[in-house]
């Protein structure tokens, strides 16, 4: 009977092999023990009564992307038993495709950890945050709910923009950081330079950084002891009524909406009657219980404690981050709100096929349910159908999004350019009578009003962190003002590397920036950016004509210096993908009447293949079919046969 | 307009009888008692019999057809299963009579002319071969061949087509052929001199390293020395030919589309100022001298395919089939043997298939399609289907297109474009045809 008990884990009740067994014993062994002696049934709930606030932590890591955040938090799993230590567990909290496939975390995840020290158990809440500078938005909602955090830094790369990002979130939001060089294993690690820079930039005396290898397993164990001596527990009461902080959420397809929140005061059991301060609407919990990896259900979650709730709420949108809740009867002060998350980045997403638009507005739905960050716009193209302006939070959460819909949800989709939200100023009280404001916000470059009526254009503006060896400063710096940067100041963070903050439009670091970066400085250089509102600028809208006829869909907003090039371009891959036709196809940039860039593409002489066609034609007829199919996924500009492929390579960057 | 006749189509289509009381009905069972009629008629007739001899000597370098090279050909064994298959196919078929016979190949002039005798008497035995009937017979103009040519006249071939391909020397060795430029005049003048006015040469442009010039003054040369037929096929690219990969390592160029489309254009025009009638996109003749063979494919007529790889078109019980024989001489022979024919594969044609094949190969003749052909098949008249059709309007008002009394026909340019025709055609092809749309 003793050895059943002890094969299983007393927390998920799952059976635990021989391998993992042997670990925990020799653990055991050293003095510390992975669960407590309480006997666990199957039928009794999980009991977290008698864990009080000051026996439980709630911290974050946080780190650059690639600097070994999912490994450790695989790490700190296996060492407190929750999964086995088979050595094959990779990212275990990475649950989706896109982030394994990546390697990258996309969704926040929590997991609950027991660990013994001197004789008390405590719990520890591990809230895995997402690495990416679009993820800010996860990251700050994440923080909400910890104490403190680990700041991870790769000992070979040092610190990264957004290692600078992450620390002054923290840093503003009163956490106590627990500074951590990780891969000091490797052989090109060189914690004194990165140490050097902690103290530098951000005052970390160098005695408080622990240096550890979460790939071998080395100095784990100190750096669980170091969270629970230096991360004050939350404090809470537990006899108030309830006020809880949701900060994340999760879509079950078969569970609905899985709340995730941070008990701050009172407790939240099954039946309770909860509501919510943003929302106003009343839930009933229909469970309760903590990530150990996967959902537990315990008897009641308490101050202090970090789990999950099932409320029966239908999507992602009720459950609002940031919001608090509490029991119906008993109204409480919200807790300091969130910054909402804005969309920062805008394009369209159409079916690739009109017949699948309620499928894939089915998918868009479902995906949303997950990730309430991205905004809906239903949106209309001639050449496209149906299809939605979707606005993210950065590029890379766009392709996030793209990709999960095509691969969690099979759509096959055609995403156009993105683009960033202008706003114009309209001048003339019809006019701002016809558009319904006299500002309006312009999410599709196609609906810009008549250049006529416009006062004022104005583009978003991000600030920027470059850090990079200064041998890089010459090409980085022409490359920031290629792109219109303004280098607002430049340091030194130790002898080699250099912080660089540049103010840019938006637009003008969305598309590939970034990879340019990273080619001009052999990818030493890192960036990060924030948002920094709006500002007015020379902007123009370019149109596009074939033979005289203007394209829609095409019209491109830029700035009036950009305008020849872009038009060029987009000229050229025009003429790249329109086949010759039965007569000359001129291709226009126009800005008003006046021609930026022109292309021609000339008749076509001859197609007709002079080739013997005996009785074998079934290969000439596939292919002529083909040809006839294509033809009716054509789309008519006057009298233009244009493919699709056409307007999707133009609209592409 | 539109909703009437589709609505008549999906009728017509579905064979449902008539509805009394309405105004088109009385002519819908009209058409359909027409067709059926027709359709009778039809498998009774006459079809075209082409005869695949698989084996070459070698492999020239462009050319991806079904050919093998093998020195040990067992000639009996193969000889008697053609004889075997043709027997089952024409019997399958239940036609009374073949109008015409075709050898090809692979090089069918390498085949005993003993062999080719036994198949013209095998067809001869069981149906009517008209004594005018056509015979061709590919040949490569390799003095070994053109010496056994009196050998194939005696055997009953009437006419020859010679795959000459080039008078350049140096184009000959590109392209892998084994006969020489004197070997290919020789065996036109020697052609001629048996096979009088049913000489056909076949040549090829767009070669690399062809220049416009050069194939123009080959064309003229050529026009001195042969008869009243000439093919004129465009080289292609084919996967896994040596001339392909070639090209893909760099070691030969091949000329512009540009140029190539150059070349087409100019050498229909020095053939027509010779009196050479394009007659159909790559075959040119004087003097009404046409392949009438090659005419049953292209006005969509049926045609039996014998020998490895071989395609047909015939009714078997009513319903038109295409069909392919097996491709690999051994395995050919031994279901030849075990079952009669090798048929690997029958796919039954509908109706709308049948007319989508003439639409794509009979507009590349120079007549294109004759109301009279189309209504044998169709129970919609070329009028009905294509008339309201913009685009097909919009070709027509560029003159690329006529649609008349005569029929549906592509003029001079427009058989330069036929690519970019026929797919437009045969989407409004379909759309008639769609069932029901309401």
């Amino acid at each position: 009977m003793k050895y059943i008990f002890q094969s299983l884990c007393p927390l998920c009740r799952k059976f635990i092999s021989w391998s993992v067994r042997k670990t925990i014993f020799e653990r055991s062994t050293r003095g510390v023990r992975w669960y407590s002696n309480e006997k666990i049934t199957k039928k009794t709930k999980l009991e977290l009564s008698n864990f009080p606030a000051e026996n439980i932590r709630n911290f974050s890591i946080i780190a650059h992307v690639d600097h070994g955040k999912s490994t450790l938090a695989d790490r700190l799993l296996e060492i407190t038993g929750v999964i086995p230590k088979t050595g094959s567990n990779k990212q275990v909290l990475d649950r989706l495709q896109v982030e394994r496939e990546r390697g990258i975390t996309v969704k926040a995840q929590t997991a609950s950890l027991f660990y013994q020290l001197h004789g008390v158990t405590y719990l520890l809440n591990l809230i895995d945050t997402p690495g990416h500078v679009d993820f800010n938005y996860e990251v700050s909602r994440s923080l909400g709910a910890c104490q403190g955090v680990v700041l991870l830094v790769d000992a070979n790369q040092g610190v990264q923009a957004q290692t600078m990002a992450n620390f002054y979130l923290a840093f503003e939001s009163n956490m106590v950081i627990l500074p951590v060089l990780n891969k000091v294993d490797l052989k090109g690690a060189q914690p004194e330079m990165v140490l050097q820079q902690l103290h530098n930039l951000f005052d970390i005396p160098p005695a408080d950084v622990l240096q550890i290898s979460a790939k071998l397993g080395t100095g784990i164990e100190q750096l669980l002891q170091e969270v629970i001596l230096r991360i004050p527990p939350p404090s809470g009461d537990p006899h108030q009524p309830l006020k809880a902080l949701l900060f994340d959420s999760w879509y079950d397809q078969y569970k609905g909406v899985i709340a995730h929140m941070a008990v701050c005061d009172g407790h939240i059991k099954r039946g309770d009657k909860i509501k919510s301060c943003h929302g106003q609407k009343a839930y009933e919990v229909q469970e309760v219980g903590i990530m150990h990896p996967t959902e537990i259900p315990t008897s009641a979650l308490y101050a202090g404690q970090v789990g999950f709730v099932m409320a029966n709420m239908r999507n992602t949108r009720e459950a609002q981050m940031g919001d608090t809740f509490h029991l119906v009867d008993r109204p409480v002060t919200p807790l300091p709100g969130f910054k909402p998350a804005r969309p920062m980045v805008f394009a369209g997403v159409y079916p690739s096929d009109q017949s699948e638009y309620s499928a894939l507005r089915n998918s868009i739905e479902r995906l949303t349910l997950n990730d309430s960050s991205v905004s809906i716009n239903i949106d209309s193209s001639p050449v496209l159908g149906q299809g939605w302006r979707l606005g993210f939070l950065g590029l890379l959460h766009m392709e996030v999004f793209n990709q999960r819909l095509e691969q969690e949800y099979n759509a096959s989709i055609i995403v156009t350019a993105p683009n960033v939200p202008y706003k114009v100023k309209i001048s003339g009280s019809k006019n701002i009578r016809k558009y319904g404001a006299p500002e309006i916000t312009l999410l599709n470059p196609c609906l810009l009003p008549d250049t006529a009526i416009i006062e004022d254009f104005q583009e978003p503006i991000v600030t920027g962190t470059i850090l990079m060896p200064d041998s890089y400063l010459g090409s980085v710096t022409s490359l920031c003002m290629d792109r219109r940067g303004i280098i607002k100041d430049q340091t030194y963070i130790d002898e080699k590397r250099i912080m660089m903050k540049v103010k840019f439009p938006l637009n003008e670091i969305l598309v590939d920036f970034f990879d340019h970066l990273k080619s001009l400085t052999s990818g030493f250089a890192s960036f990060d950016y924030e948002d920094a509102g709006y500002e007015s600028s020379s902007l123009t809208k370019v149109d596009f004509l074939l033979n005289g006829k203007p394209v829609e869909d095409l019209a491109m907003i830029c700035h009036s210096t950009k305008a020849r090039m872009m038009s060029r371009g987009v000229c050229a891959r025009l003429k790249e993908s329109i086949p010759r036709q039965l007569f000359t196809i001129t291709i226009q940039a126009a800005v008003g009447k006046h021609i930026l860039a022109r292309e021609d593409i000339r008749a076509l002489r001859k197609d007709v293949l002079a080739k013997c066609y005996g009785g074998d034609i079934s290969r000439k007829m596939k292919l002529l079919k083909k040809q006839a199919e294509g033809k009716k996924r054509m789309r008519q500009i006057g009298n233009v046969e244009v493919p699709k492929d056409a307007f999707i390579n133009a609209l592409k960057r | 307009m539109r909703s009437k006749h589709l609505s008549v189509i999906s009728r017509c289509r579905r064979s449902l009888c008539s509805v009394a009381n309405d105004s088109q009905s009385s002519k819908l069972s009209h058409l359909e008692k027409v067709n059926v009629e027709k359709k009778e008629r039809k498998y009774e007739r006459s079809a075209a019999l082409y005869v695949h001899w698989p084996y070459c000597k070698r492999r020239c370098t462009y050319c991806n057809f079904n050919k093998y090279i093998d020195r040990n050909v067992n000639e009996e064994r193969m000889r008697d299963n053609l004889v075997r298959e043709t027997e089952t196919l024409i019997r399958l078929s239940g036609v009374s009579s073949i109008a015409s016979i075709f050898f090809g190949g692979g090089t069918p002039s390498l085949a005993s002319a003993d062999t080719i005798a036994s198949i013209i008497n095998q067809v001869k035995a069981q149906v009517t071969l008209p004594d005018s009937g056509e015979i061709t017979l590919e040949a490569n103009p390799t003095s070994l061949e053109t010496n056994r040519l009196r050998e194939f006249c005696d055997a009953g071939v009437n006419r020859l087509s010679i795959g000459v391909q080039s008078l350049r020397q140096d184009n000959l060795s590109v392209l892998g052929r084994d006969h020489t430029v004197e070997e290919a005049e020789r065996c036109i003048r020697e052609g001629r001199a048996l096979f009088p006015g049913r000489v056909s040469v076949d040549l090829m442009f767009g070669l690399p390293g062809q220049t416009v010039h050069a194939w123009l003054a080959e064309l003229r040369q050529m026009i001195d020395i042969c008869d009243k037929h000439l093919s004129l096929y465009q080289l292609t690219l084919e996967r896994g030919t040596q001339l392909f990969k070639d090209v893909g390592k760099h070691t030969v160029r091949m000329p512009s589309p540009d140029d190539v489309a150059t070349m087409y254009k100019a050498a229909v025009q020095i053939l027509s100022d010779h009196e050479y009638k394009r007659y159909e996109v790559s075959n040119f003749a004087k003097q009404e001298a046409y392949s009438t063979h090659n005419l049953t494919y292209w006005r969509g007529m049926p045609y039996i395919g014998v020998g490895p790889g071989a395609h047909g078109r015939f009714y078997v019980a009513g319903t038109r089939q295409a069909r392919v024989q097996t491709l690999e001489p051994d395995i050919w022979m031994r279901e030849v043997e075990a079952f009669g024919n090798a048929t690997r594969k029958i796919v039954p044609q509908t109706l709308l298939n049948h007319l989508e094949e003439m639409v794509a190969v009979g507009l590349r003749t120079g007549w294109g399609i004759s109301h009279d052909r189309w209504e044998e098949v169709s129970p919609l008249g070329l009028q009905d289907i294509f008339h309201h059709s913009g685009t097909i309007q919009s070709y027509r008002d560029q003159g690329l297109l006529h649609l008349d009394t005569r029929g549906l026909r592509a003029s001079d340019t427009g058989l330069d474009v036929l690519d970019t025709l026929i797919p437009s055609l045969l989407l409004q092809l379909d759309l008639a045809f769609k069932p029901s749309v309401t």
